[in-house]
């Protein structure tokens, strides 16, 4: 608090609808064109075209759509907004240093330094408004008032309030002012003060503080200080961002690895002490060099755990390692370490008991010399996720990257390891009548089962769990004894299955149940595509679905394709499997638990086209 | 536990009172972050009860090498083998087995983010073997026999192994192998006829040989996996011969096959 003394004079910078003029400037929109941010349907800002004819924040898109027929719909994107905003605040930043971004398109800053500078509150405003207009093409108003509460509105209204003059300015305006920040939500607190008869900043700043504080909690105090024109708070100076990225240059070039390791050994040294001195801790390690071919290599290296100058060496030397061994690119002349992603340096805490970590440490220290010697995409761990088969039950992450994060796209790079290799993957030959898809067309063209879908590389970004909570159901006839139970206690923080490429992003929460879901024991098994079965019946001839729950006859006789082949012993199901409906191509199918006379057993998937084995009870 | 209103006692007592305490601190601590204790005295990682009775020491000695028959069951076999040392914070890896089920990994126990898994390890199967026994606790490896692995691979692996106290899993046979474990005498047990039931539980009968054991090898039978996917000794009905399906559970449920 700065005390009652009166707030500091504050210059604020404020661009109208700043969403929509980033994210025109984005998708390049003509500038004439009324256009709408939209956010769950709900416009968010429109342009002061699109506002002429009727649009406004809080509407329905298809009524702002229906009012204003050719508005140009774009999606909100905070970063972009951010992102686009910099240029704006560096040009500020070239007549005024100690500038607050309050949030993209409102800039707050002390009027004192520039005012002093250009001689006066109305020369400093103009020459600031020009040079963001000339330097970044944005339209910009200014507002000057005594704290920053005051100035926004009087950079919404563009005047200039004298100083001292606040309180009067501030009176007549309603209290809705209160509840025009996008980050707070006053809108309970306003609709009381209405309520109360109180609809002005001006009769409301008139109440005792100590009335608002018995009665109407912490956040009205707040809003009455705001509206007596007192600051909560002075403009904090933004620093301007500093290059953390070190980078060498290597003459004579090197073409040996240890050498090429001595270099790095003291940039990484020197990358730790810039990042020591700011207090943070690396995560997120990018690795670039360039080469005497001209050629530039980079790699990121993801670490769970913030980075220590022994392990930045390490990964850079590996990298070097495998870079050099490959050959081809000549000798290393430049090398340039760039931390990024940064987090402060307290995450990087020693356990209290001693040695917890050590091991962990060890471990990770381990895999990641793996990554290095077969590519980060290599070593994998498991989390699971919700889903139904147990081959979609589980989700590849690489090492080091956050096991609870979507991931998407590097889990679509993590999993092309795994996939076409062994006897299994080639699709085999249509040796009976019902496996009716052509041999090497098999797997992209027919209704695959779920795991070939599965083990697409798209496949992480999830349906939506919650639908699929609804429509699902039926599936799982057999005795769902504890273990069934039990299950849905395990997957905590469990999401969408990962199924086909066209899905959404995933619902965090709640956590979805998953009926019919194959209860434990689960095949230990799993093969990444499965391979095509032949199931016969006494008379060796194929056995069908007669319906999603029905087999045509009983099963005799059993050959996997590149397995176990035998007479049956026992089986169990069908059971129908209906799920992802809604996604062309995935058509429902049933699942068949077979055991061998020889004490095999195998849980198949049924479709018109066939018998498929998804998972081997090994 | 001595309860806090006894603290005014002789040395020895408070001594053991104060010991008592560090003990509960650390127990509660230890669900918190487990911790592996690798060089704590204690020179093997822990089993689960009906594999740790058959196992010599109780456990699978750090250092050696374990070979599982390349028969039925020995994906299960590594994950029961596996799962008690990884929740108490052991380290593991499987090297070139794309198609783990992993559900049932977690199933018997096994945690997840404590097991690395090097799908294809390509060409480099021994170099990836020996980092990995670097850092882990246990690691996995499939292949060996067809991999390309020769003898001097072979001895050059269980000697890292046995220099960082590691244990070495073979899936499939491994020529002087320590320890050999394999399942025979399989039984599903839960379908019945006609397509009802399911797949419960599967009773097994785990067969060990390899040093510090008798001649002939020992033998014991036991649910893996169990009607939760854990390793469970097998319910104890009246003895009866290898190979012979026993009825035992009530409201029709038997073995089939």
């Amino acid at each position: 608090m700065t005390g009652d003394s009166g707030p500091a004079r504050v210059l604020v910078l404020w661009s109208p609808d700043w969403p929509v003029t980033a994210a025109a400037r984005a998708e390049r929109v003509p500038t004439r064109r009324p256009a709408a941010v939209v956010v769950a349907n709900r416009v968010l800002a429109c342009s002061a075209t699109a506002r002429a004819q009727g649009v406004c924040r809080g509407l329905r898109r298809r009524e702002a759509q229906a009012r204003c027929p050719d508005l140009a719909v774009l999606g909100h994107d905070a970063e972009r907004d951010a992102r686009l905003f910099e240029p704006v605040v560096a040009a500020v930043e070239d007549l005024a240093p100690g500038v607050e971004v309050v949030r993209p398109g409102l800039v707050a800053l002390l009027a004192r330094g520039p005012v002093g500078w250009f001689g006066g509150e109305q020369q400093a405003a103009e020459r600031l408004a020009d040079q963001v207009a000339a330097g970044t093409g944005v339209e910009c108003r200014i507002g000057l008032a005594d704290g920053l509460f005051a100035a926004v509105l009087a950079a919404r209204r563009g005047v200039r309030v004298e100083p001292g003059g606040t309180p009067a300015f501030l009176a007549p305006l309603g209290v809705d002012e209160l509840d025009r920040e996008p980050e707070v939500d006053r809108s309970e607190l306003v609709g009381l003060l209405r309520r109360l008869g109180l609809r002005s900043l001006g009769a409301f700043g008139a109440l005792t503080a100590s009335d608002v504080a018995s009665r109407l909690g912490v956040d009205a105090i707040l809003a009455h200080r705001l509206a007596r024109g007192f600051d909560p708070r002075p403009p904090v100076r933004r620093h301007p961002p500093e290059e953390l990225a070190v980078e060498i240059e290597l003459d004579p070039p090197v073409d040996r690895v240890d050498a090429a390791a001595f270099a790095a050994r003291g940039l990484a040294e020197q990358l730790h002490r810039v990042l020591a001195g700011h207090g943070l801790s690396c995560t997120r390690l990018g690795v670039a060099v360039w080469t005497e071919a001209g050629e530039e290599l980079s790699r990121i290296w993801r670490c769970a755990e913030p980075l220590t100058p022994a392990g930045t060496v390490d990964r850079v030397r590996w990298q070097l390692d495998a870079w050099l061994t490959r050959g081809g690119s000549g000798a290393v002349t430049r090398l340039r370490l760039t931390p990024e992603e940064t987090v402060t340096a307290g995450a990087l805490q020693l356990g209290l008991w001693g040695e917890v970590g050590e091991a962990d440490e060890r471990a990770g220290r381990a895999l990641v010399r793996v990554q290095a010697l077969l590519g980060p995409g290599a070593v994998l761990t498991a989390v699971l996720t919700g889903g139904r088969d147990p081959g979609e039950r589980i989700r590849l992450v690489r090492w080091g990257d956050d096991r609870g994060a979507a991931g998407s796209a590097d889990l679509a790079a993590g999993r092309p390891a795994i996939p076409a290799q062994g006897p299994a993957s080639p699709p085999v030959p249509a040796s009976t009548p019902e496996s009716a898809p052509v041999p090497g067309r098999q797997w992209p063209l027919v209704p695959a089962p779920p795991e070939i879908i599965n083990s697409e590389p798209g496949a992480v970004e999830n349906a939506a769990a919650a639908s699929e909570m609804v429509i699902m159901g039926r599936t799982y006839p057999a005795q769902r004894g504890p273990a069934g139970a039990r299950h849905s206690t395990r997957k905590a923080g469990a999401r969408g299955s990962p199924p086909v490429r066209s899905a959404r992003p995933a619902l965090r929460d709640p956590p979805p149940v998953w009926p019919g879901r194959l209860p434990a024991p689960s095949p230990a098994t799993v093969p990444p595509e499965p391979p095509h079965v032949d199931l016969l019946d006494a008379d060796g001839r194929p056995v069908t679905l007669v319906a999603a729950d029905l087999l045509a006859a009983a099963p005799h006789r059993i050959a996997v394709h590149g397995g176990p082949s035998g007479l049956v012993a026992g089986w169990a199901g069908p059971w129908p499997l209906h799920q992802r409906w809604w996604i062309p191509g995935a058509v429902a199918g049933s699942r068949l638990q077979v055991l061998l006379d020889d004490g095999v057993a195998l849980l198949l998937l049924g479709r018109k086209e066939g018998w498929w084995m998804t998972g081997l009870y090994d | 536990m001595a309860e806090p209103a006894r603290v005014t006692g002789d040395a020895p007592s408070r001594l053991e009172l104060a010991r008592g305490l560090l003990c509960r601190m650390e127990d509660r601590a230890q669900t918190m972050r487990p911790t592996a204790a690798p060089d704590t005295g204690d020179r093997s990682l822990p089993v689960a009860e009906p594999l740790a009775g058959l196992l010599p020491g109780g456990g699978l000695r750090r250092g050696s090498v374990v070979a599982l028959a390349p028969e039925a069951g020995s994906i299960s076999l590594l994950f029961a083998l596996l799962a008690k040392a990884s929740a108490g914070g052991a380290w593991a890896g499987v090297v070139g087995s794309p198609g783990l089920g992993l559900v049932a990994a977690a199933e018997a126990g096994v945690q997840l983010e404590r097991l690395a898994l090097v799908p294809d390890p390509g060409r480099e199967l021994v170099a990836i073997t020996a980092a990995l026994l670097d850092g882990l606790d246990l690691v996995a490896v499939s292949g060996v026999g067809r991999g390309g692995m020769g003898a001097a691979d072979r001895q050059r692996l269980a000697a890292r192994a046995r220099q960082r106290g590691a244990v070495l899993v073979s899936l499939g046979g491994w020529p002087g192998a320590d320890v050999e474990l394999g399942c025979v005498h399989a039984r599903w047990q839960g379908l019945s006829t006609g397509g009802s039931g399911r797949l419960s539980a599967r009773r097994v009968c785990v067969r060990l040989r390899g040093r510090g054991v008798r001649p002939g090898g020992c033998s014991a039978r036991m649910l893996l996996p169990g009607p939760c996917g854990q390793v469970g000794p097998a319910p104890s009905v009246h003895p009866v011969d290898q190979g012979v399906g026993e009825r035992q559970q009530p409201a029709g449920i038997r073995e089939a096959g």
